[in-house]
């Protein structure tokens, strides 16, 4: 099987929509997508560094290799639309648009992260960017993130709602109970399935009966389709058209966003499951990041030069973003007590 | 010999219903499956059939009598041969037997009394001197009410004042409630705001949290708390705990209401008390009301507060009648416990349906001349620890009495309280009087030997005051 390879198949039920056609990026979207996948490529190889000299504790979970799904995503979105989705996360609040300082200090458990060092690498929100966390519990994220579009739905305005979870997630019940909930009420939802192929060591193949999990909204009615997690562009794509089914009222849609990711589960995952081949593979072949940057030379919308400026631009950013969380002070010792009630 | 037609329970908590209508009149023939009369529960109307052959000879209760007690005779039926003369022996051996089945003491003592004697204890209820409320001002207009219509009026009001509130849960809508606690909520709010969900408690749980997340403050309701547990995963690891681990930033302002607890002979699987569960969280207040009043102050209270709520509510008090104050706005604070009754000479403490053995029992330790103070926590977290101590410092004594499991139950948990702050004070260990470690036993026999008893209560009182 190729390492990610879109069927393009939309599956609906009653209302067979075609499979969405890639769009074409103006020099702005593609330099933007460049930006900031390697935003977060970079941060996350940082903290896989900062990991290792045990600045980052707990769990961490890395999104090197999915960068092009958040990125995509996060294009078809205004003001006021929300965002919810597991513990692999620190991708979806750098898209967000919030700030690497924040994060990272939240990674290194410091007063100024995101959460007060409170959270962690999974549990992180910003009510401001419409970031509606980071939960831990695999597939929780689901019903909450329809309730975030319920919540919409009840006040009348056209937000949507987009609720990220893996194929591992895809299997938890809470996640059809929210399928259902979501068509009978329609609610303005995206279901953003990040199919990495591996829920931690467990290929879909071995833990799922129906591999299509764009099919697995079908039973309650709701469209889906696959598609390319690796292209941004056709995420963006993708994206537009089911924001645009959901501003319309027409209820919930689902994204199976095929992608890869290059490292372990988490930092102590060895990946002793899969070969080295196979993740050698996309990553020459299907890298989201080098197939943006291909594209820009090729259309002639950046130099290399200019494009190396990106690059330092974005290295200073992590590498003060690291500077940052490692000497920020620990939280104070009487934030133990607060923001347990309100 | 004539067949007497008895009150049906409807129910497995019925004591009591109205005769809303006969279908059938005196010498009409009767066969078995016959619809013959309709009664109307504080839950629904009810079709009563009849399961027996003949002619209806003497309709005993008539048409529109209220609060007919459950297996009082209601008709008489005549077999082949027999006429309305051979009914008359029947008679008083029945009644005897309906009067035996009459609702239990305390709910005679929450039984109406005149307005004007609010101050001072209804005659039918000389034996439970109630501490004045402290919550109610002097002089306030009370009107009875079930604590089922009590937590009606709570969410009506509450759903009136902000339009963010919303009501979510299997049949709260057109059903008018599993436990009708929802009647009439769809017909005024619509069904934008009182929503009948598929039966996926992780499901609708999840969605209420997010929606509170969101900024709405959504009241879900579980059929019963047992069916929560498919829940509890949102409950605690979402609702509970993302303020905390937002640092601040984002919480939610919810309340998850039910009745939990035994009910009545629906055994192990639809009977457990949670209470000692969800008040290990930090994150959540736990609220279970004793009274009609303290239901409606209390929900509207938890509806208000900016956190995940846990509203603990019995099945069995759902028709319990009480005084609740006439006011426009009647909020109780949460985290304040309740002297049910003055005393002495041991502390009695426990909430909810425990308040029914509790009080009980102190009436019993009065004979004997032991006035027992009896404490109604009514919030069991935050738990209001300064009054258990006042009292036990006062009183030497205490023992607590609740429905659900003793180990690592809320009587340990008072157990411990007391010893931190008031060992010195103590004149005896503090006893706990608890529902056995046993799964709730179907046989009605079994069942009230599972759950505690007057009898243990006073017994353990007795025993810590060394009599």
């Amino acid at each position: 099987m190729p390492a990610v390879k879109a069927n393009s198949n939309t599956q609906t039920s009653d209302d067979p929509a075609p499979s969405t056609p890639l769009i074409e990026f103006s020099k702005e979207q593609d330099l933007s997508a460049y930006q900031t996948m390697l935003t977060i490529r970079r941060f996350e190889e940082k903290a896989g560094q900062m990991y290792g000299m045990g600045l980052i504790g707990g769990f961490c979970h890395l999104y090197i290799g999915q960068e092009a799904v958040v990125v995509g995503m996060q294009m078809a979105l205004k003001e006021g639309d929300q965002v919810i989705t597991g513990y692999r996360d620190h991708g979806h609040m750098i898209a967000c648009g919030l700030d690497p300082k924040g994060v990272m200090a939240e990674l290194t458990g410091r007063a100024h992260g995101l959460s007060k060092g409170k959270g962690g690498s999974m549990h992180m929100f910003s009510k401001e960017k419409g970031f509606y966390g980071g939960h831990g519990i695999v597939g929780a994220q689901v019903p909450l993130g329809t309730g975030l579009a319920f919540a919409n739905r009840y006040r009348g305005n056209d937000n949507v709602t987009l609720a990220y979870f893996g194929d591992g997630a895809a299997n938890q019940g809470q996640v059809y109970e929210s399928f259902n909930m979501a068509e009978l009420w329609k609610l303005p939802v995206i279901y953003v399935i990040e199919n990495n192929r591996y829920a931690m060591g467990t290929s879909s193949t071995r833990s799922s009966a129906e591999t299509n999990l764009s099919r697995r909204g079908l039973s309650f009615k709701i469209p889906g389709e696959q598609v390319d997690g690796m292209d941004v562009r056709a995420v963006k794509a993708a994206g537009d058209k089911a924001v645009a089914w959901c501003r319309a009222g027409k209820g919930p849609y689902i994204l199976e966003m095929l992608t890869y990711r290059y490292r372990g589960h988490s930092m102590s995952d060895p990946a002793k499951y899969r070969t080295r081949e196979e993740v050698d593979k996309v990553r020459s072949a299907h890298d989201p990041i080098d197939m943006v940057r291909q594209r820009i030379l090729e259309k002639k919308f950046a130099k290399e030069e200019d494009l190396k400026k990106i690059d330092a631009s974005v290295r200073d950013l992590v590498n003060e973003a690291a500077e940052f969380a490692t000497h920020d002070p620990e939280p104070d010792v009487l934030e133990l007590f607060t923001d347990i009630y309100r | 010999m004539p067949t007497n037609i008895l009150m049906p329970a409807l129910s497995p908590t019925m004591e009591k219903g109205n005769l809303a209508k006969w279908l059938k009149k005196e010498g009409d023939a009767i066969k078995s499956g016959d619809i013959i009369a309709e009664i109307e529960t504080d839950k629904a109307t009810m079709e009563v059939e009849a399961s027996d052959e003949g002619t209806l000879g003497k309709i005993l209760i008539a048409e529109g009598t209220q609060d007919v007690a459950v297996n009082t005779p209601i008709a008489v039926i005549l077999n082949d041969g027999e006429d309305a003369s051979s009914i008359k022996a029947g008679e008083p051996a029945a009644s005897q037997k309906a009067a035996e089945s009459a609702p239990p003491a305390a709910a005679k003592a929450e039984a109406p009394a005149p307005k004007e004697e609010k101050s001072a204890p209804a005659p039918q209820a000389p034996a439970t001197p109630v501490a004045a409320d402290p919550d109610i001002p002097e002089g306030t207009e009370m009107v009875t009410m079930t604590m089922r219509e009590a937590l009606r009026d709570a969410m009506a009001e509450e759903m009136r004042r902000d339009g963010d509130v919303f009501v979510m849960g299997e049949e709260v809508a057109e059903y008018q409630g599993a436990y009708k606690v929802t009647q009439g909520l769809l017909q005024e709010f619509g069904d934008k705001r009182v929503i009948d969900t598929p039966i996926t408690e992780h499901g609708f749980a999840g969605l209420g949290t997010g929606a509170a997340l969101a900024g709405l403050k959504p009241i879900v309701e579980f059929m019963t708390f047992n069916f929560a547990m498919q829940a509890i995963d949102q409950i605690i690891n979402s609702a509970a705990k993302t303020l905390y681990m937002s640092g601040g930033q984002m919480g939610c302002s919810i309340v998850f209401r039910g009745p939990n607890g035994a009910a009545s002979r629906v055994a192990a699987q639809h009977s457990q008390d949670y209470a000692s569960w969800y008040s290990n969280i930090p994150g959540l207040r736990v609220i279970s009301p004793s009274t009609a009043a303290d239901a409606k102050g209390l929900l509207k209270a938890a509806i208000r507060d900016p956190n995940p709520v846990i509203f603990l509510e019995n099945e069995m008090l759902y028709g319990h009648s009480g005084q609740v104050p006439k006011l426009d706005d009647f909020v109780l604070p949460i985290g304040k416990a309740k002297i049910a009754r003055a005393g002495k000479d041991v502390t009695i403490i426990s909430w909810s349906n425990g308040m029914n053995y509790a009080l009980k029992a102190a009436d019993e330790l009065a004979k004997d001349g032991i006035e027992a103070e009896v404490i109604d926590l009514r919030t069991l977290k935050p738990m209001d620890t300064d009054t258990i101590i006042a009292s036990v410092k006062k009183t030497g004594r205490a023992v607590t009495v609740e429905e659900g499991w003793a180990q690592s139950g809320v009587g340990a948990e008072i157990a411990m309280r007391i010893m931190e702050h008031a060992f010195d004070y103590l004149d005896a260990p503090v006893a706990r009087i608890t529902g056995k470690e046993v799964p709730m036993p179907y046989a009605a026999n079994l069942e009230k030997l599972a759950l505690p008893s007057v009898a243990e209560v006073v017994e353990a009182a007795k025993a810590v005051c060394y009599r």
